[in-house]
């Protein structure tokens, strides 16, 4: 029988993730998807300590280390040095978390994007700098709970939404944006698939869970990662070209549900849910209206 | 031309790792109610799913004898419990390590 997804493994087990790791399954699967010819650019983020210590690598491709704030700039220049090596087939990723993106990185991937180079930017997206110990990141939504904005008497739980990198892509015109996440892997490596075909950068957002810093028991990274879909806290769209498409989620959840299968949650009372399920819904409102134009 | 390498490389591969190591709770796949759907595979975070020839394994049905089986490397598995959560058929038991 013919597999899902692409038979080919690009990463080999015993690397130092968590149990239960989400990150681990996007970087699986965005390989699975462009094969054995790419190169990989990771900043600083739970992916540089993945691999394991020094002499161990986790990934079958070329990866480079790179520094937190250069992940769009490295992913430049070895698009251009492969370019003049005349190594045109090979697709260079950069692949970020979202502190290195949303926060420390915006400037450099902003920048690479606007000089149109053909690189692929992967975020994987666990709402917070995980790999430091869960500290608040642009990424990380309304209401969560981190080691700095510890609940407490004060209840000083992140008062600010989450900032969507994907969306600002999409404003600045970026040819190809989409988000995934790791519950729907065909859907992502079909993404993946169809940047590909698009000559010029491409960002793609994946949301993936995390049960260290998300609090919830690591067999429910694929269960957490639906629900996000399926309660629209985190819309599943593509937008290549000046077309673009919303995923309806099938069996809709409440936000409140969602966000009780998470311990970062557990302190909100209905008001603070009641404000997270607003921002939401405003968020639907507006991405239903974008598909219209 | 010489080729100069002036970064520190990393050569060795991450399988000197036995993750299975971290394990306190081990998958075991009942194979006889198995449909051989490979949800399990797909969602394993540490690759420690294989699909191999399943023509001698025990099958629910006929249909599905000729379908490559999930099988458990317990050297890397570290317990996280993915599979047994998705398992369409609930087919696959965690269990608690015994010394």
């Amino acid at each position: 029988m013919p597999t899902s997804i692409p038979e080919q493994e690009l990463m080999e087990p015993g690397h130092t993730a968590c149990q239960g790791c989400g990150a681990t399954l996007a970087m699986r699967y965005v390989l699975k998807a462009l094969g054995k010819k790419t190169v990989v650019s990771v900043p600083a983020s739970c992916w540089a300590v993945i691999p394991g210590a020094m002499p161990n690598r986790t990934l079958d491709i070329p990866m480079v280390y790179t520094p937190f704030a250069a992940t769009g700039a490295s992913i430049s220049g070895l698009r251009e040095a492969l370019d003049i090596r005349g190594d045109s087939d090979y697709n260079v990723v950069g692949f970020a978390g979202d502190g290195g993106t949303a926060d420390i990185g915006l400037q450099s991937l902003s920048g690479a994007m606007e000089r149109g180079h053909n690189v692929f930017y992967i975020m994987y997206d666990n709402e917070g700098y995980m790999n430091t110990g869960v500290q608040r990141s642009g990424s990380t939504p309304y209401g969560a709970e981190t080691t700095t904005t510890p609940v407490g008497l004060d209840r000083n739980f992140k008062k600010q939404q989450k900032k969507v990198v994907a969306d600002i892509m999409m404003a600045q015109g970026v040819p190809y944006v989409a988000t995934a996440t790791i519950a729907y892997p065909e859907d992502l490596i079909r993404k993946v698939q169809n940047a590909k075909k698009t000559n010029g950068p491409k960002f793609i957002q994946i949301l993936a869970p995390c049960p260290t810093g998300w609090y919830y028991p690591p067999e429910k990274t694929i269960e957490v990662s639906r629900m996000a879909v399926q309660s629209r806290m985190f819309p599943l769209y593509e937008y290549s070209m000046g077309t673009f498409r919303l995923t309806r989620p099938s069996k809709p959840v409440s936000v409140k549900e969602y966000v009780q299968s998470q311990k970062r949650f557990s302190h909100m009372d209905e008001d603070e849910i009641s404000i997270l399920q607003e921002e939401v819904d405003r968020r639907w409102e507006g991405l239903l209206e974008k598909e219209t134009h | 031309m010489v080729e100069l390498v002036l970064v520190p490389l990393a050569e060795t591969s991450s399988r000197a790792n036995h993750t299975g190591l971290w394990r306190t709770l081990k998958p075991v796949i009942d194979y006889s109610s198995c449909i051989r759907c490979e949800i399990c595979w797909k969602f394993c975070p540490d690759n420690a799913i294989n699909l191999e020839d399943g023509r001698k394994t025990p099958a629910p049905n006929q249909k599905v004898i000729a379908f490559s089986i999930p099988v458990i490397d317990y050297d890397y598995c570290k317990g996280c419990g993915i599979c047994a959560n998705e398992c369409p058929e609930k087919c696959i038991e965690m269990n608690f390590e015994e010394e």
